[in-house]
């Protein structure tokens, strides 16, 4: 009402609130889950619940975090459960908050991270007060994520609060997991309780088991997979967690199969000598993909440079390749925001979790190699072994290219930044534009945390709020975070650069400053060439519209002014060594460092 | 193989054309100009180094003839650039440039890539 007066200058008197709050009641039940913090950005339309999260309960379990934006405050719930396992929930404003928290919520959603988004809104019209809030009120608030999001509620009381709030945990939190949607009135908020007779209670939360392969589905890919010459397993998001690496592992092992990571996350020791390029299907005769969201787009090619400006596919496969799929992706389909990739015809297509199915295929294919195949597959893993080694040379010397060039090379950048965490428990939070995959094919990676993975839904500005949630679950971990932070993603939102060093949040951000959105670059020259013309450049470098350059943005200026150590633009890469040396030690004392490094494109 | 296939190719249906791409007197320092000026850096790097987006260009380039067909008819990821929009002379330029790039030094004598 406060804000009411304030926002419709209309000033009246307004009785105190007796009793117990309402919204004391909803923190208890938020209390009984495992939610550690609450990024958010303020508003009204929740000022009952925040007050009573900060005073009632104390601000712990959950903290609230200052964000200078919605999409900042998802993209921080998006990296810190990927590091640490857990989701988060954040608080925003029904409509205009919510509005701008669409399209993390939307990357969260392709990214399988769970979290619960809570909108504040003002139900009651005939109740909620005239002018800002009743603009800032809606029906259905919902309606604008219902289709990147697992399961929406709108409590109107606060037993269905209880029950909605725990659910909404445990779907968020059951694989395929998923940001979830609570509209919470600000009426049920900050009335008093009256339980008419009831005694509110808050029920227990019990999580679900993830959904696994049905029994058939994985002796029928058992025999497929211990009967074939050369399978081949592609995973994306496969490994939920350390344990899936490991049986990921025992699969490929127990096959001598080559494996072909996709980086959803760390799926497979990047020091194995198992692990293939993408090319390693070409010639499979059997093709397991775990949680991949383009099954598609993994056997087959398409290559954007065909007749009239259509471009053309192809296969990448033999025919008469068996293709396998565990995704439990299938069980989590919409219609409208489609988070799959062309129809692709699967010979055993289980809708399951791949980490929950892992250890019961594994014992099938123990169970269905033939005693005859035994030395077959142990010559392939001989050979796999030599192949692994000579990849290995081929992409060190590729590193080699451009070695000294200024602006610096991506492998140099990537490089120099290894050898000063190399000795630290370090964790890749997140490696916004294209370095060319160099961290991935360059730095051991054999735990989970070593490499998060990217946004999902590939909404740009994901990097730097995501690095920041991450860095948050690593510094409680006692792990050492690095980001490589691209300029594009930055400028979305860097308010939240703010928010690191506001709450003591220690991360290493390494530019990948190629000065252009360089994703599109490419886009307008293709059509320029398809159409014989000559792309119009301006005064930049790529075609107009394309470039951040003219002024250049100095980006370590705008870290430092909000409290960050920084330092650039580093041009010559001889100067990166120093300089990453000091911004590690910035971090190792807990402040947030950044350095501006103006890079190759790639 | 494939370039040699389609240098061929390019040879018989423009001849005329790679005939003139190879004659000019090409300049490495216009041909750094034009590989920026028409985006070849984009995907291959400024040093014609390549990336995830594009081959690597240099060192060593492939022959102009087989470079040439290459750029004027590829129907791969790289869309082909027509002499209209990058004129013969520009394009023995860039090939001179690439030709320009010196050998990167062995991995194994760079202690940060035998980590």
């Amino acid at each position: 009402m406060h804000v009411a007066v304030a926002e419709t200058a209309t000033p009246k008197e307004l009785p105190r609130i007796g009793g117990v709050a309402g919204s004391d009641f909803m923190v208890d039940v938020i209390k009984t889950l495992d939610i550690k913090y609450l990024p958010s950005n303020p508003a009204s339309s929740f000022r009952a619940l925040h007050e009573s999260l900060i005073d009632y309960g104390g601000n712990k379990m959950p903290e609230f975090l200052t964000c200078t934006h919605e999409e900042s405050a998802v993209g921080m719930a998006h990296g810190y459960f990927k590091a640490a396992g857990k989701p988060l929930m954040t608080l925003v404003h029904g409509t205009v908050g919510l509005q701008h928290a669409t399209m993390a919520i939307y990357n969260a959603w392709c990214d399988r991270a769970p979290m619960i988004v809570v909108g504040g809104n003002d139900l009651d019209a005939a109740h909620r007060p005239p002018g800002v809030p009743t603009f800032h009120s809606a029906q259905d608030i919902n309606a604008i994520v219902r289709d990147y999001t697992k399961w929406d509620d709108t409590p109107v009381s606060l037993q269905h609060f209880a029950q909605s709030f725990v659910r909404a945990y445990k779907i968020a939190t059951t694989p395929p997991y998923g940001p979830v949607a609570i509209s919470l009135d600000a009426g049920l908020q900050q009335e008093p309780i009256t339980e008419n007779g009831e005694k509110l209670y808050i029920p227990r939360y019990v999580p679900t088991s993830p959904p696994q392969g049905d029994t058939g589905a994985v002796k029928e890919a058992a025999r497929l997979l211990a009967n074939a010459q050369n399978p081949v397993i592609v995973v994306d998001r496969a490994a939920r967690t350390e344990n899936g690496v490991r049986l990921i592992v025992q699969l490929a092992e127990a096959l001598q199969a080559s494996v072909v990571d996709q980086g959803g996350r760390m799926n497979f020791p990047t020091t194995h000598y198992l692990r293939r390029s993408p090319t390693a299907v070409n010639n499979a005769d059997v093709i397991t993909g775990m949680e991949l969201s383009d099954y598609w787009g993994s056997v087959n090619a398409y290559i954007d440079n065909g007749e009239h400006g259509i471009g053309v596919n192809t296969s990448k496969i033999r025919p008469g390749t068996k293709l396998i799929s565990i995704s439990s992706v299938d069980l989590n389909t919409k219609s409208n925001y489609q988070d799959f990739q062309r129809f692709q015809t699967i010979d055993v297509q289980m809708a399951a979790d791949a980490e929950a199915t892992l250890p019961a295929l594994i014992e099938a294919v123990k169970a269905a190699i033939p005693g005859d195949r035994k030395a077959a597959i142990e010559k392939r893993g001989e050979a796999a072994k030599k192949a692994f080694a000579e990849a290995a040379e081929r992409t060190r010397q590729a590193a080699a290219l451009a070695w000294d060039a200024s602006p610096v090379s991506t492998a140099r950048l990537v490089m120099e930044t290894f050898a000063q965490i190399k000795d630290l428990d370090w964790s890749l939070v997140s490696s916004s534009g294209n370095v060319s995959n160099w961290p991935r094919r360059l730095w051991p990676m054999e735990k989970h945390y070593r490499w998060l993975g990217a946004s999902g839904g590939y909404g740009v500005g994901y990097g730097a709020p995501a690095s920041v949630g991450a860095a948050l679950a690593n510094r409680d971990l006692g792990r050492f975070s690095i980001s490589i932070q691209s300029d594009g993603d930055l400028m979305y939102a860097p308010g939240v650069l703010w928010t690191a060093a506001r709450h003591g949040i220690p991360l290493l951000a390494v530019m990948h400053n190629n000065r252009g959105y360089h994703q599109e670059v490419m886009h307008v020259q293709r059509l320029s060439n398809f159409r014989n013309r000559v792309a119009s450049l301006g005064k930049d470098m790529g075609p107009i519209g394309t470039s951040i350059q003219n002024p250049d943005i100095e980006y370590h200026k705008l870290a430092e002014s909000m409290g960050w150590w920084a330092k650039g633009p580093i041009k010559d890469p001889s100067e990166l060594a120093p300089a990453l040396k000091q911004a590690v030690a910035a971090v190792n004392s807990g402040q947030p460092a950044l350095l501006n490094v103006w890079t190759q494109p790639r | 193989m494939r370039c040699a296939i389609l240098a061929g190719l390019a040879i018989l249906v423009t001849g005329s054309t790679l005939d003139g791409a190879a004659a000019f007197a090409a300049s490495a320092e216009k041909g750094k100009a034009a590989f920026v000026r028409h985006g070849c850096w984009q995907c291959h790097g400024f040093q014609g180094q390549g990336g995830i987006a594009g081959p690597k260009l240099a060192p060593d380039p492939i022959a102009i003839e087989a470079f040439t067909a290459f750029v004027r008819t590829t129907n791969r990821a790289m869309p082909p650039y027509m002499e209209a929009v990058l004129s013969n002379e520009e394009l023995a330029d860039i090939h001179a440039y690439l030709q320009s790039i010196p050998k990167p030094a062995d991995y194994k004598s760079i202690p940060l890539l035998n980590q």
